[in-house]
């Protein structure tokens, strides 16, 4: 698809006009229409974040003053914080859960299904997604995992005590092994499963609805980056969610199906021999970092297209390299399927394996510092305007260049040796991978809230969020990377180890950094729902952007174009050229091009 | 604003690298034979990263100083060689620092597991359980006994499931929860767990291993310094993980020996 024939925006074809829904029930629960599904994603993500924060306030305060009584936390957990104390099993449950939430339910949700599903059919000029009615599926499937595993934390002996990863057999032997683990670990697994069957569903969607419901003239080559991004990212979401699906339906069968497959022989509990054999813990780490290394990619992706397209439109020019870019992010996808040995260095796996998985894992780093340099460099020359989502947009840069450069040590075996499972990787995948995505939805927020909600966010409210953000994240991920270097393990409930004890003064420091920057997303909380009903009206195209979305009002009318097909002219960044609406030109302007 | 987070950016650059520069909170020295090479490639890792992340943050700050604001009547620039001239910089700079990371870490990891213990190497078996490591030794007989999973009885102190009665190799069989183990000689664990996955991981020794129910996992290794240090388990393995540890006690060779001896007898 090249140019296609000059003609005027009034031509265009009438087609049949779709009328929305009648009564409260169609139009806003179970909706086929893909904005209101993409709130619905949204919003779910939103409770999400906020339950996973909390939770990860509860895990700071105890393992800055363990011995804190925590006000209510008794009235939740009886046997977990008996006296509003955290146990330490208990402290295992909150960790679990506050990685499954925030991995699943905010990471992979909101940069994909949520913005995905409501900014993708606009900016391709389609009325809606291919299969609506599959994505209302996906999106109450996802809601019920949701529920299923918020429910773990309401049973008599709480979530699981496994981690995110629910490494086996300790998540595949019952309650033999420890609290959590059987009900709770039940729980967690049919929540994974049903989680993967939604996101399968909106891989599908989003394939089918970016190949072929494109507007004419929209060229793969004129696509936003956004939408390159929810392609690539939907591509591994259909390859990678379909093996952990399996995984977990494997691990139900160890836990009610009297299986072993994930259980050796031999197994002593307790002084109990288990009434297993011939499973293989290591099959679970296998097919779990199959999915588990795509995940990172997937959770990040989003963010990487989001983030270019908004500093194209921050910078007021085309980003440095859109193909190389487009390139880029195809091969970091391609190579996510070939690097998840790295996680598993020190697993028991073949020590020849970890060379092998080493040198793609060090090879990723070169498109990924190509994106990440072409997103420095797009700023060069350009005129930037710093509002709140420029803010995040380059805070998302600095953040991701942190995270990134992190794994250049986690990537090499002879290395992992001594750094694995110490808080340096917890500081490298939380900054790399979560906050650096959640710095993408922030200002996927600010810069799409207008066309969603059709009123303007409060910009002072919003730089003040992004100041205490920014320097915020750093104050509690650095010092992670420090206390790894000095052997500080993960995931553990206190700290009593001889060599651990002189670290406790920088946890506190850092329980101090995450309450602060926590309560700085109070903030953001309150603008969001108070400009959705006290904002000012939004024009269609407040930020003076390229793509489609818009030019159509804000919010846009049910079947987005008004029945009208649009057409496109140009590729999505034509910013920094003389148009007759300023220094942009938008895609569907039949107007010709003058550089300015 | 552009100049404010310039100058936000480069102090929070300036922060970060100046901890890891002075080394405030830092690796412990190191006590093995490998850990040299694990400790140069750190390093060099270190400052290959170091630089680039500078670099990089501080030219984001640049950009966002020198390019900010409508700029009235200035024109939109390129970044000197475009993208083309980036892709090029990657894969020539991280190129190079990828081959020789490669080379020399892999040089490094095929010393730790590639090349078998030597012959007189010490041998140690190590059982992991939910929250405690224990050391055999094979005693006299130079002979480990065999291990009966449905013999193993916490209760009655009988940790490997020994079965004296019937094996006679494992009647000298000597058990410690503390690894001893002498200075400048070749050791080697043998690793197994009888319930979940656990790690073995002494800083100061530069080894983690993860030790997973079902397998053998061999590791070896030799300390340069006498001294008593942590082994704290790494793979979260239930509710006690935060609290198992052991110790490895390294002995000169003369005391090493005694207390072998006073053990068997």
């Amino acid at each position: 698809m090249d140019h296609p024939p000059a003609q005027s925006a009034s031509a265009q074809p009438e087609v049949h006009h779709h009328s929305p829904p009648q009564g409260f029930i169609w139009k806003y629960v179970f909706s086929l229409d893909h904005k209101v599904i993409g709130k619905q994603y949204y919003f779910l993500s939103l409770v999400a974040v906020f339950v996973g924060m909390v939770l990860s306030w509860l895990m700071r305060m105890h393992l800055a003053w363990p011995t804190v009584a925590i006000p209510l936390l008794d009235k939740l957990s009886p046997n977990g914080a008996p006296g509003g104390v955290i146990t330490p099993e208990y402290y295992l449950s909150l960790l679990t859960l506050h990685g499954t939430i925030m991995v699943f339910f905010v990471l992979t949700t909101a940069p994909q299904a949520g913005f995905g599903n409501f900014i993708l059919p606009i900016q391709i000029g389609a009325e809606d997604m291919a299969f609506p009615r599959l994505n209302m599926l996906s999106f109450w499937v996802t809601f019920v995992a949701f529920c299923l595993m918020v429910t773990s934390l309401f049973v008599k002996d709480g979530p699981p005590i496994s981690g995110w990863t629910a490494y086996a057999p300790l998540s595949a032997i019952g309650p033999a092994g420890g609290p959590g683990l059987g009900l709770g670990q039940e729980l967690w697994a049919f929540s994974i499963a049903t989680f993967c069957i939604g996101s399968l569903l909106g891989a599908l969607n989003f394939i089918a609805t970016t190949l072929d419901l494109r507007a004419r003239g929209l060229s793969l080559m004129r696509l936003p980056l956004t939408v390159w991004g929810w392609l690539i990212t939907a591509v591994l979401t259909l390859l990678s969610f379909a093996v952990l699906l399996t995984a977990c339906v494997l691990l139900i069968l160890d836990h009610v199906g009297g299986t072993s497959f994930f259980i050796p022989g031999g197994l002593v509990v307790s002084d109990q021999l288990q009434p297993h054999s011939g499973g293989s813990p290591l099959l679970w780490q296998h097919l779990f970092w199959f999915f588990g290394h795509p995940e990172v990619y997937i959770a990040i992706l989003p963010g990487l297209g989001i983030i270019a397209n908004i500093l194209a439109c921050t910078a007021r020019r085309p980003p440095l390299g859109y193909k190389v870019i487009t390139f880029s992010m195809l091969s970091i996808g391609f190579l996510s399927f070939v690097v998840w040995g790295h996680h598993m260095f020190l697993s028991g796996m073949s020590p020849f394996s970890a060379l092998t998985f080493s040198v793609p894992t060090l090879i990723i780093t070169m498109p990924a510092a190509i994106v990440s340099l072409c997103m420095i460099c797009t700023l060069y020359g350009g005129k930037i305007r710093f509002n709140s989502f420029g803010l995040f947009a380059i805070g998302f840069v600095s953040v991701f260049v942190t995270g990134g450069l992190s794994g250049f040590f986690l990537a090499q075996p002879s290395i992992d040796t001594y750094l694995h499972a110490t808080y340096f990787v917890v500081g490298h995948f939380h900054m790399v991978m979560a906050v650096a995505a959640i710095f993408g939805m922030f200002a996927g927020t600010y810069f799409w809230f207008p066309k969603m909600f059709g009123r303007m966010m409060n910009e002072t409210l919003g730089k003040v969020h992004f100041w205490l953000t920014f320097v915020g994240v750093y104050a509690i991920f650095m010092p992670m990377h420090y206390i790894g270097f000095a052997a500080n393990v993960r995931r553990y409930a206190s700290f009593t180890d001889d060599y651990m004890i002189p670290l406790i003064p920088v946890h506190r420091f850092i329980t101090v950094a995450a309450l602060v920057t926590g309560g700085a997303q109070l903030i953001f909380f309150f603008n969001l729902f108070w400009s959705m009903f006290r904002g000012k009206l939004a024009p269609a195209n407040p930020w003076g952007a390229t793509q489609l979305e818009w030019t159509v009002p804000s919010p846009p009318p049910f079947d987005n174009f008004g029945g009208k097909h649009p057409v496109v002219y140009h590729g999505a960044y034509e910013y920094g050229v003389q148009g007759s609406t300023g220094d942009y030109v938008m895609q569907d302007s039949p107007e010709k091009i003058v550089s300015s | 604003m552009g100049k404010v987070f310039a100058v936000v950016l480069t102090i929070i650059t300036l922060v970060s690298t100046y901890f890891f520069v002075v080394r405030r909170w830092w690796m412990p020295v190191d006590i093995s034979v490998h850990g040299p090479g694990v400790d140069r490639q750190i390093i060099e890792t270190m400052l290959g990263t170091g630089i680039l992340f500078v670099l990089s943050q501080l030219a984001l700050a640049g950009f966002a100083w020198k390019f900010g604001g409508p700029g009235e009547g200035r024109k939109i620039k390129t970044f000197p060689g475009g993208a083309s001239g980036l892709v090029i910089a990657v894969v020539v700079i991280v190129g190079i620092e990828i081959l020789t990371l490669s080379l020399v870490g892999s040089k490094v990891w095929a010393g730790m597991y590639f090349v078998p213990a030597p012959a007189n190497a010490l041998h140690v078996d190590v059982q992991a359980e939910q929250f405690a490591f224990y050391f055999r030794y094979p005693g006299p007989d130079g002979e480990f006994g065999p291990i009966h999973p449905d013999k193993i009885n916490d209760g009655n102190g009988d940790y490997f499931g020994l079965d004296p009665a019937n094996d006679v190799s494992a009647r000298d069989d000597i058990i410690v929860g503390t690894l001893t183990v002498p200075i400048g000689k070749p050791v080697l664990l043998t690793m197994h767990s009888k319930d979940m996955i656990h790690s073995f991981y002494v800083p100061e020794l530069r080894i983690q291993q993860d030790i997973v129910p079902g397998l053998d996992i061999p590791i070896h290794f030799t300390a340069t310094k006498t001294g008593k240090y942590e082994i704290v388990c790494t793979q979260l393995c239930g509710l006690g993980h935060y609290s198992m540890r052991a110790y490895i006690e390294v002995l000169p060779q003369d005391q090493f020996d005694q207390w072998l001896k006073g053990q068997s007898q």
